[in-house]
């Protein structure tokens, strides 16, 4: 993990102190709400229906066991013993107040952890895939690049008041994990045909009202260029993204009105420019910031463990368990985990302070440490020993928190919705409640094997409804809550965006409907193997279409 | 409107005559580009300095041939918010090589004091109470640690060896 | 939500506290206080606009942030909102909140 310096701690320090100066000046009246709502929002506090919220940056998803033991020390101290990991690998506390955030951001500050940039129109938080460092499919860690970017765009001079947010994701596997086509930039680490490393590099992609997929802008991007090239980006950006329409000023809509290639020819013209302005990433500085993502001293291990074959044998929970919530790492004998922040009738990606701890502990003793925050609102524990499996399954379960559901029904992304939200427009939580305990039957999700849905509460569409496979999108009508279907939608290297089905269901009708939807693909699936989105880009959306609405018509 | 410049407030010793007015027949003078370009010659045979006030949303292509004959450009914030003059003011420090007095006007609030100054603005016109009086006390808590190295002309340190560490050598 | 509908019901105003951010109604007395029971309620427009302005007020003075009107049910004495994005903020999330059992069962 990336370690902060005395330089670091300082930058830190200071942006507490200019914070806490700016918390005083509203509260004694200096500032109006006018004035201090952007600075507040610089600093991720948001007024949400119940209280201020406060989002905390978790860097590229990264977490130490001391980081969520003060993240769980918070829950309880400043707010009502829980947390919410969010879409963008951040944590959100809901009930805080102004008064004690600096209090706060003195506790996260002891942690190396801070606010910063979690909300604005500034280049936010970045993030990464959430198995980046462990991931067998890797070619190379993206978090060094993604922690000189975390760097670079801190308090930047030039890009802190943009037309509007920007997302940058980064991923160092082929199989798309961050989601990086619905990012403002998405970098993907490739190797040319000398093996020498750098990014493709995709701009433009995004969610919300407008989704679009990214246009990839460059094939190769040299390593040594990353940042000058972002700058290129960022200042053509800055410069021409539109600011006369809040609903138009993302970077999509910059890059899908000039056209992918002017827009790309714009980028480059203004990057041969800076590039006699700015030096390149000097080759021993991205040593060292990568030096602090060097692998842990992993044991050497067989590939096979006989204790985790034991165990895959005796119990069929802990099997279950290995089925989807282990994954493939990259050095033999090891494995990486998911702990399923999904369990049947709760909300999605909340955790309390005690699962908070359950987890660091566990990963001190089994992970060396090291946590990460997946967008899809899960923990993971990147560095198991497989002969250890048996053991970190059943300390998991102890803490709720061994749901064998990754990727499945019941692992359900979704947004906070109405229940938290000043945005929203319906609830969304309860709905992924309600299906969760619907397909709660173990045997069931499993049969009906990958599946993402995914559950957004307004347009904005944090909960990344257009790339769920079945995505949902509440909305209002007359004062009563319903929920639009979206099919076909993909994150991944494979990215889509979801076709609106028909009519919405209101909120009685909104588990049936996907049930239907469930079934129906149950029913046309040529074999087990093929999943729903395969199933569904070879059929379409006409027998769903039919047996939603068939009976109505 | 008070004008800050090199660490204190001074007398602004500029004239912005509005577009429909005549030009003063003597002073430093600074128009919006518009009247640059069309009493361009008028304008560079005065005997005395020159400037241009730029809007936000204003490019540097057609006078970028007539930036060394310049003493001043303004760049007006509409709301503090539009980061657009961040991004002229780089292109004027960085590219052009403007080496002139760069000035921030409009909506010039303390909080952006610090990217301002690193953006490469070297005098401020802040209109807002609190702004001024914070500068006049001497009262902006600011970070001073920089991850970017600021616009060419920008004084700072760089603390250590790492290539993009800076650190301011004076707040307001 | 401040915009005052075609068929006037009646309305309090709510904000949220400027320190704590707790939702809060101002109250007959002209304090903010979370409860609904004791907010003022505005049964004409007339009466709705002077409510409007009294909360703008308190947020000028740095008291509230956010202040607006909502329309109200009321049964005899009891008070409620009319959407259930105002129940929501004056009755809390309507799902069970994470929770760790009590010390004594861990
Ligand atoms: S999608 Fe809408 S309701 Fe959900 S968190 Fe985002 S803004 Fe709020």
């Amino acid at each position: 993990m990336y370690r902060y310096d005395e330089f670091d701690r300082t930058f830190v320090l200071e942006r507490i102190a200019e914070f806490r100066d700016q918390v005083q000046r509203r509260l004694s009246g200096e500032l109006t709400e006018d004035q201090f709502k952007p600075l507040r929002l610089m600093n991720g506090v948001y007024l949400q229906l119940h209280a201020y919220m406060l989002r905390i940056a978790i860097p590229y998803g990264t977490l130490s066991s001391a980081q969520l033991r003060v993240l769980a020390q918070i829950a309880r101290d400043h707010d009502r013993g829980y947390g919410h990991f969010t879409t963008r690998q951040n944590l959100q506390f809901n009930w805080i107040a102004l008064k004690d955030v600096p209090e706060i951001l003195e506790k996260l500050a002891s942690v190396e952890m801070h606010a910063i940039q979690t909300s604005g129109n500034c280049i936010r938080n970045v993030t990464a895939d959430h198995f980046a460092g462990a991931a067998a499919d890797e070619i190379a860690d993206p978090r060094p690049y993604a922690e000189m970017l975390r760097q670079w765009s801190s308090l930047h001079p030039e890009f802190t008041f943009l037309p509007r947010k920007f997302k940058v994701a980064v991923t160092g596997a082929p199989h798309d994990r961050a989601a990086i086509k619905v990012h403002d930039i998405g970098l993907q680490l490739t190797r040319d045909d000398e093996g020498r490393l750098g990014f493709v590099v995709h701009v433009g992609g995004g969610q919300g009202r407008t989704p679009m997929i990214a246009e990839t802008i460059r094939d190769f991007l040299p390593e040594e260029d990353l940042l000058a090239y972002c700058e290129a980006i960022l200042r053509v950006y800055n410069l021409d993204g539109r600011r006369d329409n809040k609903y138009k000023a993302r970077i999509k809509i910059l890059v899908h009105e000039t056209g992918a290639a002017e827009f790309a020819a714009a980028v480059e013209a203004e990057f041969a420019a800076l590039k006699g302005e700015t030096a390149p990433l000097p080759p021993d500085e991205v040593a060292r910031i990568a030096a602090y993502f060097a692998p842990p001293a992993f044991a050497a291990m067989p590939a096979r463990s006989e204790a985790f074959d034991r165990a895959l044998h005796d119990d069929p929970a802990f099997a279950r368990f290995a089925a989807r919530n282990v994954h493939p790492h990259k050095v033999p004998g090891h494995a990486i985990v998911t702990v399923s922040l999904k369990p049947v009738g709760t909300p999605p990606g909340d955790a309390t302070a005690a699962q908070m701890e359950a987890v660091a502990d566990i990963a001190e003793r089994y992970s060396f440490g090291e946590i990460r925050v997946s967008h899809e609102q899960n923990l993971v524990l990147p560095h198991v020993r497989r002969d250890d499996l048996p053991a970190v399954f059943a300390a998991l379960s102890q803490a709720e928190l061994a749901t064998p559901n990754a990727g499945l029904v019941t692992d359900i992304i979704s947004c906070p919705g109405l229940d938290y939200c000043a945005l929203a427009t319906a609830r969304s939580i309860p709905v992924a409640e309600r299906l969760t305990e619907r397909f709660a039957d173990l045997d069931r999700q499993h049969a009906i094997g990958d599946l993402k849905i995914k559950i957004s509460g307004c347009i904005n569409a944090c909960g990344h409804h257009h790339v769920g496979h079945i995505g949902i999108l509440g909305l209002e009508r007359n004062g009563e809550e319903f929920y639009q279907i979206t099919l076909g939608g993909s994150g991944d290297e494979s990215c889509a965006i979801g076709e609106i089905v028909g009519k919405g269901f209101s909120s009685a009708e909104i588990v049936d409907a996907v049930e239907t939807v469930i079934d129906t693909y149950l029913g046309l699936r040529n074999a087990p193997q093929e999943t729903f989105l395969t199933a569904y880009r070879r059929v379409g959306e006409a027998p769903f279409r039919e047996a939603l609405y068939a009976a109505a018509q | 409107m008070p004008l800050y410049r090199d660490g204190g407030f001074v007398e602004d010793d500029w004239l912005f005559p509005p577009d429909d007015a005549p030009l003063p027949a003597s002073g430093k003078v600074a128009v919006s580009k518009a009247r640059f370009s069309a009493e361009r010659d008028t304008l560079l045979a005065r005997s005395e300095a020159i400037g241009v006030v730029l809007e936000a949303g204003d490019r540097l292509d057609d006078i970028a041939a007539d930036l060394s004959r310049l003493a001043l450009i303004a760049i007006r914030f509409p709301k503090f918010g539009d980061g657009r003059p961040y991004s002229l003011a780089r292109l004027l420090r960085d590219r052009h090589g403007f080496r002139s007095e760069l000035r921030a006007t409009g909506d010039v609030l303390r909080d952006q004091i610090v990217p301002m100054l690193r953006a490469g603005f070297d005098a401020l016109e802040p209109s807002h109470p609190g702004t001024i009086a914070a500068l006049h006390e001497k009262r902006i808590v600011a970070v001073s640690h920089h991850y970017q190295p600021a616009a060419a002309g920008v004084s700072e340190k760089a603390p250590d060896r790492h290539p993009w560490r800076r650190i301011s050598v004076a707040l307001p | 939500m401040a915009k005052r509908p075609k068929i006037f019901r009646p309305v309090a105003a709510t904000a949220n506290d400027l320190s704590t951010g707790a939702v809060v109604f101002r109250g007959r007395d002209g304090t903010w206080s979370p409860d609904i029971a004791a907010a003022e309620i505005a049964a004409t427009p007339e009466a709705a606009d002077t409510l409007l302005a009294a909360a703008q007020a308190d947020q000028d003075a740095d008291r509230v942030i956010e202040p607006a009107l909502i329309e109200i049910v009321q049964a005899g004495a009891f008070v409620r909102p009319a959407a259930l994005r105002e129940m929501i903020r004056t009755t809390g999330p309507t799902i069970a909140l994470p929770a760790d059992p009590p010390p004594a069962r861990r």
